[in-house]
């Protein structure tokens, strides 16, 4: 504990940190975005793989074994990377206490310049969502064990559908500079790959936002009912 | 030319400070951004003022001396130019601009346009340099170096230690800085022996000097007159995290 607490306090090493929690989630979001696509394939499809996420490792692992430990580094991840990305912000604040009367910003895009609100508001977000449809607490219609119908329930309240399109074009601009971001912060830089970098960070966050809103949309628009 | 100047005005380090607007006429479209400060403070010392303090040395673009922000871009609108090196043309007549100094933590303003740059100093004192037995030159091809390396070697070794880096940076970082100056001996063979604990100085002294931290937003190459890539960042980031895991710590 001491020996990470001491590489812990170098920004570079909360910056790795980021980077490799990120990633993490990132990983983690892809799989959930292939599990979710199955609404397409209708109740029966999708409530079997709401129900393997349980048994998944049985009779190796207690029943819900593997979603508890994905859970906990899912967790663990999400601290570590709002703590360092929090720890960052004041140190950049203490590095310039008096503002110049105007900066030009030059190269710096939106996605980039925008990180902290978006990565604050998609914590929002899932912890909303959690709430929405894991748990049920803010859920009008909720029926435990049967994923489907309260999906669809979920989203056929407008404001509803409309907050998780939302969020999910955020996570699009976060991951647009995230996914991109990373591969410098883990020092992984060469003339060879450096323009694949660029192109991994548009393709996944375009995937990845246009994949998770198309639920809803679907919804909306009567294609899963 | 006729313009009007918005200049960032600081009597001393503890004083406060305040833009204060000159009108400057007469100004030819030839004369280097400098030589028009310098058309001003003679006119400034004629009336009995006091002139505007700004740092230069070279006036050719290879000191890095000559720091100041122009219409809130360092070294002003010229990509790859010191302000020395930036000329009056590149205005047009009837034009506001804006200067003020470098502002970071660790470039504390001493007077008007000059902060003082020593943070960077330190920076190399902490491993910016390749250890030697001083004695006769040795032979010259004794310790053979591949040409890719020392191209971009050279590349990296090209800053000038101006701080446009840190000046432009919204987070106010020295990461292009730092890795340049650790990159290019990291590259030699003759830089390899202290590699780990020069990365892992330079850093952390750059640490302590109170910059800011890397959010990859790539100002820095932006607005660096030697176009130095942020590539270097990497390349630090890489050698100090390889250095941190074999627990290699700051003397
Ligand atoms: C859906 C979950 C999330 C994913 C997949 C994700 C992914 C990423 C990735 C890959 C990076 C790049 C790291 C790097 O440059 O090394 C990043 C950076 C960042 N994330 Fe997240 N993130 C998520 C949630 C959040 C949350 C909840 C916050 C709230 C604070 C946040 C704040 C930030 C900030 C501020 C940065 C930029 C850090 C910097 O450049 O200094 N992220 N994120
Ligand atoms: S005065 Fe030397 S670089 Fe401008």
């Amino acid at each position: 504990m001491t020996w990470f607490s001491n590489l812990y306090q170098h920004a570079i090493v909360k910056k790795a940190i980021m980077a490799v929690s990120g990633l993490f989630f990132f990983g983690w979001l892809a799989g959930h975005l292939l599990g979710n696509l199955k609404v397409f394939q209708g109740a029966d499809k999708f409530n079997a793989y709401a129900e393997f996420l349980r048994t998944m490792g049985t009779p190796l692992l207690p029943e819900s074994g593997v979603l508890w430990l994905v859970r906990g580094l899912l967790t663990a991840a999400i601290i570590l990377h709002i703590w360092s990305a929090t720890s960052l912000t004041l140190l950049n604040r203490r590095a310039r206490t008096s503002d110049y009367e105007k900066r030009q910003g030059l190269q710096l895009d939106y996605a980039a310049r925008t990180m902290r609100w978006s990565g604050y508001l998609v914590a929002f977000y899932i912890v909303y969502h959690l709430m929405h449809l894991t748990w049920g607490n803010v859920h009008h219609d909720f029926i435990p064990g049967d994923p489907y119908a309260n999906l669809v329930s979920g989203f056929q309240v407008v404001p509803i559908a409309l907050v998780y399109i939302g969020a999910n074009i955020l996570l699009g601009f976060h991951l647009y500079h995230g996914l991109w971001s990373l591969f410098q912060s883990l020092g992984l830089a060469h003339p060879a790959y450096n323009p694949w970098r660029r192109h991994f960070a548009i393709t996944f966050s375009i995937v990845m936002s246009l994949g998770f809103i198309s639920i809803p949309v679907a919804v909306l628009t009567g294609v899963i009912s | 030319m006729k313009l009007t100047l918005q200049v960032w005005r600081q009597e001393r380090a503890d004083a406060p400070g305040s833009l204060q607007t000159y009108v400057v006429d007469d100004i030819s479209p030839d004369e280097s951004f400098l030589e028009m400060l310098d058309v001003l403070n003679e006119r400034l010392e004629e009336k009995g003022e006091r002139p505007i303090a700004f740092d230069h040395d070279c006036r050719e673009g290879i000191c890095g001396a000559c720091s100041m922000m122009v219409n809130g871009q360092a070294h002003g609108p010229r990509t790859r130019t010191t302000t020395c090196q930036l000329h009056m043309r590149e205005f047009d007549d009837g034009d506001v601009i804006l200067i003020e100094p470098w502002r970071a933590t660790a470039f504390p303003v001493i007077q008007d346009l000059m902060v003082d740059r020593f943070a960077f100093d330190r920076i190399i004192q902490a491993g910016g340099y390749i250890s030697v037995n001083t004695g006769s030159a040795p032979e010259a091809n004794l310790m053979m170096v591949p040409k890719d390396d020392a191209d971009l070697a050279f590349d990296g070794a090209t800053c000038i230690g101006c701080g446009a880096c840190v000046a432009q940076c919204p987070n106010t970082a020295a990461q292009l800085y730092t890795a340049a100056k650790i990159g290019h001996l990291n590259l030699y063979p003759q830089g390899q022996p202290e590699r780990d604990e020069r990365t892992v100085g330079m850093v952390e002294q750059m640490e302590s000097e109170l910059f800011g931290s890397c959010s990859n937003f790539r100002e820095c190459e932006a607005v660096c007159p030697k176009g130095i890539s942020i590539d270097w960042i990497a390349r630090m980031n890489r050698d100090y995290l390889k250095a941190k895991l074999k627990g290699v710590n700051r003397r």
